[in-house]
């Protein structure tokens, strides 16, 4: 539930606002059961199409806080334990103003076990992840979670100051040992405007401008390819693992005005 | 808070009822809340010096009961008129202040400071525009409301309903750097720090008494709610320091406190937080883990620790993972 603004009274505020719910919140925060469903139905098909989405609890599954701690900035990990069997994974918030978050397409280097990212919520929602599987299925796990303002709260300092270093990356990489996959978390300073939040001077809103496209191969070896939109938080950190093959791992970015980075690191040796 | 404690089972919240489970989640108690007619009664202000006034804000989350009324509030009378430092919380708020006032001294108020952006501090401000005041704020305090307020008015509209919270004020003096004023027997000082509990947090010193006026730059007993720079807030705590005032009255907790050791349990909480943070990151430990281990030697001196020091170690884990 919150902004991105901490205060005292900001977090006060919203914690309060959101436990009492009052009746022009009603929106996301009061929604049946029913009508949660039937807007999931409406997206998935958007989404999908008429394609069937199975309900999975071994698949896929989402971890998220119940209720955020910041709006701006929800840990979500995603587990997808079945070793090969998984294409791709969307990432859809239903009640976002633009509920489809992103999609990871793993390339041969991937090892989806886990991936890791942070996201903006803008209300109570259901938060759906739908992996796609080797043979073209999709199967579908749910977490509801509680939280508000997330995609309008405004930044805590001026667009310039937001973008500053843009395009910058960071990579960390845990600990390698010869023939297991390789955890990495990749940094990326980007503000990702959600395209609601005000500019402090001209108190316009600032157009909404994010990361649309990120690559990240091992060699020639794809580990995945995301999808995303205006849901990632600010400075967008993503946890993940790949099949090391001694080549450095490159970062390929891109943004919806333009801007496109590339980086490249070298994972660490791997020790016995 | 525990995630798992409020899980599934809530659907709707109807009206503004407050579920006593809702209640107890979002950090409040039921058995001390006050309901508004109670809260104003009890409100009082204590004359922490000589012609100095100010009012215990509830160590709470605001509520449609207690209108926000949850920051210390007070004012100073000088020989030519009054300087009211923190509004309030909401223009209701605002309006006892002002009506406090009336009480005590016929002289005009001639300045109403607005110490930094938290809707718990400046928006009573409505409640004194009638009076023409010079309106004081640090020089980003402009463009902080201008991103922040609507926002921040929204929330509060929600809460409290449109008659009752007010609008967003603008200063109209701005200080960069220091400045003064003079209200004939007492001269206020005022310093704008650098980016540390917001980005433009406004102290002031009173020459007539000495105390320091450091507004959110001091919580104390209540958990400091970060919001503009961890490390810098460290910093602006030595130059509080340095000030050389002995006495101060902070923006949560007591009406008056003992600098020294106020700022030292503030720092201790900081300190914890900081080096928590730095070591759950070096460690690869995930926000998520990070949220609910940092700083946990420090639950039991802090009011209202578990609603914010989680929020707290997301906002320091963004700061210093790119170290």
């Amino acid at each position: 539930m919150t902004l991105k603004i901490a205060p005292t009274a900001a977090l006060a505020l919203v914690l309060a606002t959101t436990a009492l719910a009052g009746p022009a919140r009603a929106a996301g925060a009061s929604d049946t059961e029913q009508e949660r469903t039937a807007r999931w139905q409406e997206i998935a098909k958007s989404i999908f199409g008429d394609r069937t989405i199975e309900k999975t609890d071994s698949l896929v599954k989402i971890d998220a806080p119940a209720r955020a701690l910041d709006a701006a900035l929800v840990p979500i990990t995603l587990t997808m334990p079945e070793d090969g069997q998984i294409k791709a994974v969307s990432l859809i918030i239903d009640d976002n103003p633009a509920p489809y978050a992103a999609r990871f397409e793993f390339g041969p280097a991937a090892d989806p076990a886990e991936l890791k990212l942070r996201v903006r919520v803008n209300n109570y929602t259901d938060m759906h992840a739908v992996v796609e599987t080797q043979d073209g299925k999709l199967y579908e796990a749910k977490q509801f979670v509680k939280a508000s303002g997330g995609c309008s709260a405004p930044m805590g300092m001026s667009d310039e100051e937001a973008m500053k270093g843009m395009g910058d990356m960071r990579m960390k990489f845990a600990e390698t040992h010869p023939g297991k996959p390789v955890e990495a978390t990749l940094m990326i300073r980007h503000p990702n405007f959600s395209g609601m939040q005000m500019n402090q001077v001209t108190r316009d809103y600032t157009p909404a401008r994010y990361i649309d496209k990120l690559t990240v191969s091992a060699g020639d070896k794809t580990v995945f390819t995301m999808t995303g939109d205006i849901s990632i938080a600010s400075n967008p950190v993503i946890n993940f693992a790949f099949k090391p093959d001694g080549k450095p791992l490159r970062v390929a970015a891109s943004d919806n005005a333009g801007g496109s980075w590339q980086h490249s690191f070298t994972p660490p040796s791997p020790t016995n | 808070m525990t995630a798992s404690a409020v899980h599934s089972g809530e659907t709707a919240v109807t009206g503004r009822t407050l579920s006593r489970r809702r209640a107890l989640f979002a950090g409040l108690c039921l058995c001390c809340m006050p309901t508004l007619g109670r809260a104003a009664e009890s409100f009082t202000l204590d004359e922490v010096g000589p012609g100095i006034f100010v009012r215990k804000g509830l160590i709470a989350d605001a509520t449609a009961d207690n209108v926000d009324a949850i920051a210390n509030i007070g004012f100073l009378i000088g020989r030519d008129g009054v300087l009211v430092t923190e509004t309030g919380g909401s223009l209701a708020d605002g309006q006892w202040l002002r009506a406090e006032i009336a009480k005590r001294t016929p002289k005009p108020i001639t300045h109403v400071v607005l110490t930094h952006v938290h809707p718990d501090h400046v928006f009573g401000a409505g409640a004194f525009v009638q009076d023409k005041p010079v309106f004081i704020g640090h020089a980003k305090l402009a463009e902080a409301l201008g991103a922040r307020g609507e926002f921040y008015r929204k929330r509060l509209v929600e809460l409290l309903g449109e008659d009752r919270t007010g609008p967003v004020v603008y200063p109209t003096m701005s200080v960069a750097d220091t400045a003064a004023i003079d209200l004939g027997d007492r001269r206020l000082t005022f310093t704008a720090h650098g980016p540390a509990h917001t980005t433009c947090d406004l102290s002031m010193r009173d020459s007539g008494s000495g105390l320091l006026f450091p507004a959110d730059l001091l919580f104390v007993n209540r958990i400091p709610s970060l919001d503009g720079s961890l490390g810098g807030w460290l910093t602006e705590i030595e130059r509080l320091k340095a000030m050389g005032a002995t006495r101060a009255v902070p923006g949560h907790g007591p009406v008056a406190v003992e600098l020294a050791p106020a700022l030292a349990d503030l720092s201790g909480y900081l300190t914890a937080l900081r080096d928590g943070t730095r070591t759950a990151i070096a460690k690869d430990v995930p926000i998520e883990k990070a949220v609910a281990s940092v700083a946990q030697d420090q639950r039991d001196r802090w009011a209202l620790f578990d609603t914010y020091n989680g929020r707290n170690v997301t906002v320091a884990y963004q700061e210093l993972e790119w170290e």
